[in-house]
């Protein structure tokens, strides 16, 4: 019971995250391999805004999502706008280099030691029962029904609003979006920031729960397998693909080796890459693109 | 192959167009900086010395990736895996075995081009960012291999390696070590310009250009793709086992992700296909934090930043890596072929157009 608690608050975080992949790739074909980085800026905006607003909790988790959607916008318009229409590669090194550029300035502005933004919020992480002998930290419950929530409003966003259906069409095929009337860079400005805030939310819970350190940014690359397994461009592939990882990971460091938590995504990643490169729901034709 | 860089210079025989130095002044240069190079640990002081180890042994990495991502066009972000995976293999056999390093050199060599043909399988199927997601998933795995190992064996700090010795005589002099290391990034150097003007070099920049239009050619594309996996493999991993002995220790920790980004780095901002741009991007890199420091030392800071070097040396160059990106895609080598074309083509500005001349 303990063990499928453990998973599903995994899989939350990893579909947490794994979505913002998925939607900065659909969108502009980009992989940002910033999203780590990213998204532990938006736990930062929170610890920044929690010592900002204090005795106002509310507002400071709403100032820190605003910061964050504001955070990714500024991203694609500062840098990535440059790189539209240059090689694959050229884009994902100018993403990794971000992501360097962004580790540097936040051990320059926040320091090096572990925070606690729950804390400085002023809430507490209770462990609540789940069933007989399981327990889930608040925290971890928060980030289950989040991203629910979170998945919920994306399928909704692009099946049923207009700027939801200019985004699937500019990732479709952009030279014909352009041609009736979809401003390109507004929407990958749109994605990029879906995508930041989606994973800065998912920073902040993370380190919410466990704390606010530097190695986050290895959970965020741990997600990205999951997203690549269920398919790049495939929203409800994420989910699966989050589900399915986090499954192995936890069951192979509960029976096997706690050393694997870190290989073991690489691993079904790399088995998936030889038997079905394009992931569970990705589109097939993907690989020719790109 | 390549455009004549020397006004007044005309090409009459095939084999000119194949020749590595084309004109008596490039040879002279040549034979200048071949000497430069000889004399350089004997003037230099050990910081110098030590930096020009550290480049000599960069550029064999740098020059073993660019073969593979700028020539042959094959994004690989596994490249520290493979660096790990030769100084595992040495560091193993050395603590096992005592293996002296005529055994561990070939050993790693074996051991990546075994990954190289291994990791490059997906190449045949994959391209672009699935076949770098690929190579990300080698680091993730060599180095859990390398940890493990640390750990099983109670090395958790690290396996220490001794100097390799020849006959009773131990490589431990920073100048002898110079000169081993200069040979093998000439060596590098040499083999790979060679093997660039062949068969296979030609088959590697036609795959980049279009894979398409090289099968259409009779190229295998297979064969191409697999043998610049394992060509670039084996050298990062001879690269690997060079890097464990002048280390003299072994860790997963010197191998992080970080490392990877850092010889993208070399081949980015040296210039993209070009061995000239591997060396150039080599020694700016490695001498890009010493000049960070120097710049903070400049400005006074260097006492307040001291706790935060890493931090300042991450920013920087993310942002040099930036700056390349967005303002000069080509890299050093494109500043220098546009410094070369000033004087060449001077009093002119602009190359006549194609057909005109």
């Amino acid at each position: 019971m303990q063990l499928a608690v453990n998973i599903a608050v995994l899989a939350a975080i990893y579909a947490l995250i794994s979505c913002g992949y998925v939607l900065i790739y659909r969108a502009t074909r980009v992989l940002s391999l910033a999203h780590g980085e990213l998204m532990m800026l938006g736990a930062y905006g929170l610890y920044a805004t929690a010592s900002l607003f204090s005795g106002h909790p509310v507002a400071a988790v709403a100032a820190a999502g605003v910061l964050a959607l504001a955070v990714g916008v500024l991203v694609y318009f500062a840098l990535m706008w440059r790189m539209t229409g240059e090689s694959v590669l050229a884009a994902v090194l100018a993403t990794i280099a971000l992501g360097i550029l962004l580790r540097g300035l936040m051990a320059l502005a926040f320091g090096t030691q572990t925070r606690h933004p729950l804390a400085e919020l002023g809430w507490t992480n209770a462990s609540i029962a789940v069933g007989e002998d399981a327990f889930v930290s608040g925290v971890g419950l928060v980030l289950v029904l989040a991203t629910a929530a979170v998945y919920g409003l994306l399928f909704a966003f692009l099946r049923f609003t207009r700027w939801g259906i200019r985004m699937r069409a500019a990732g479709q095929n952009p030279l014909l979006a352009a041609q009736r009337g979809i401003g390109l860079h507004g929407i990958y400005a749109l994605a990029w920031g879906l995508a930041t805030f989606t994973g800065g939310l998912a920073g902040m819970l993370i380190a919410s729960d466990a704390g606010l350190e530097s190695t986050m940014v290895v959970i965020g690359l741990k997600a990205f397998p999951a997203a690549l397994v269920g398919g790049l461009d495939s929203l409800a592939g994420a989910l699966l693909g989050s589900i399915v990882i986090a499954a192995a990971e936890v069951l192979m460091v509960h029976h096997v080796d706690p050393l694997l938590s870190d290989v073991v995504p690489f691993f079904i990643l790399l088995a998936m890459l030889i038997v079905r490169p394009w992931g569970f729901f990705g589109s097939r034709e993907e690989l020719d693109r790109v | 192959m390549t455009v004549p860089r020397a006004s007044g210079y005309f090409r009459t025989r095939y084999a000119e167009d194949f020749a590595l130095l084309d004109t008596r002044t490039r040879k002279a240069w040549a034979a200048l900086f071949a000497a430069a190079l000889l004399v350089y640990p004997f003037l230099a002081g050990p910081l110098a010395l030590d930096l020009a180890n550290q480049v000599l042994l960069g550029a064999v990495g740098a020059v073993a990736l660019m073969l593979l991502t700028g020539y042959a066009g094959q994004i690989s972000l596994g490249h520290a895996g493979l660096l790990a995976a030769g100084a595992f293999t040495t560091g193993i056999l050395f603590k096992e075995f005592g293996a002296p390093f005529w055994v561990t050199l070939p050993a790693s060599a074996l051991v990546g081009a075994a990954l190289g043909l291994i990791f490059g399988l997906p190449s045949l199927r994959l391209r672009g960012l699935y076949l770098a997601v690929s190579t990300l998933a080698l680091h993730f795995i060599v180095i859990h291999l390398g940890a493990e190992y640390e750990t099983k064996r109670g090395f958790s700090t690290g396996i220490l390696v001794d100097p390799p010795s020849i006959g009773g005589w131990q490589l431990y002099d920073a100048r002898a070590w110079y000169f081993v290391l200069l040979a093998a990034a000439a060596a590098t150097v040499l083999f790979s310009l060679n093997l660039l003007r062949s068969k296979t070099g030609r088959a590697w920049r036609a795959i980049h250009g279009r894979e398409a239009v090289a099968g259409a050619l009779g190229i295998s594309v297979h064969r191409a793709k697999l043998s610049a996996f394992v060509v670039s493999s084996m050298l990062t991993a001879v690269a690997g086992c060079l890097f464990a002995y002048f280390r003299g220790f072994v860790s997963v920790e010197a191998f992080s992700l970080f490392l990877t980004i850092q010889y993208v780095a070399m081949v980015i901002i040296g210039g993209m296909g070009s061995i000239l741009g591997a060396v150039l991007g080599t020694v700016f890199v490695i001498l890009f934090p010493y000049f960070i420091e120097w710049l903070m030392e400049a400005a006074g800071l260097a006492e307040e930043l001291a706790a935060v070097v890493f931090a300042v040396n991450y920013s920087a160059f993310g942002l040099v890596m930036i700056l390349f990106l967005v303002f000069e895609p080509q890299g050093l080598v494109g500043v220098w072929r546009r410094i070369q074309a000033w004087f060449l083509m001077w009093p002119f500005k602009q190359k006549p157009l194609a057909g005109t001349k």
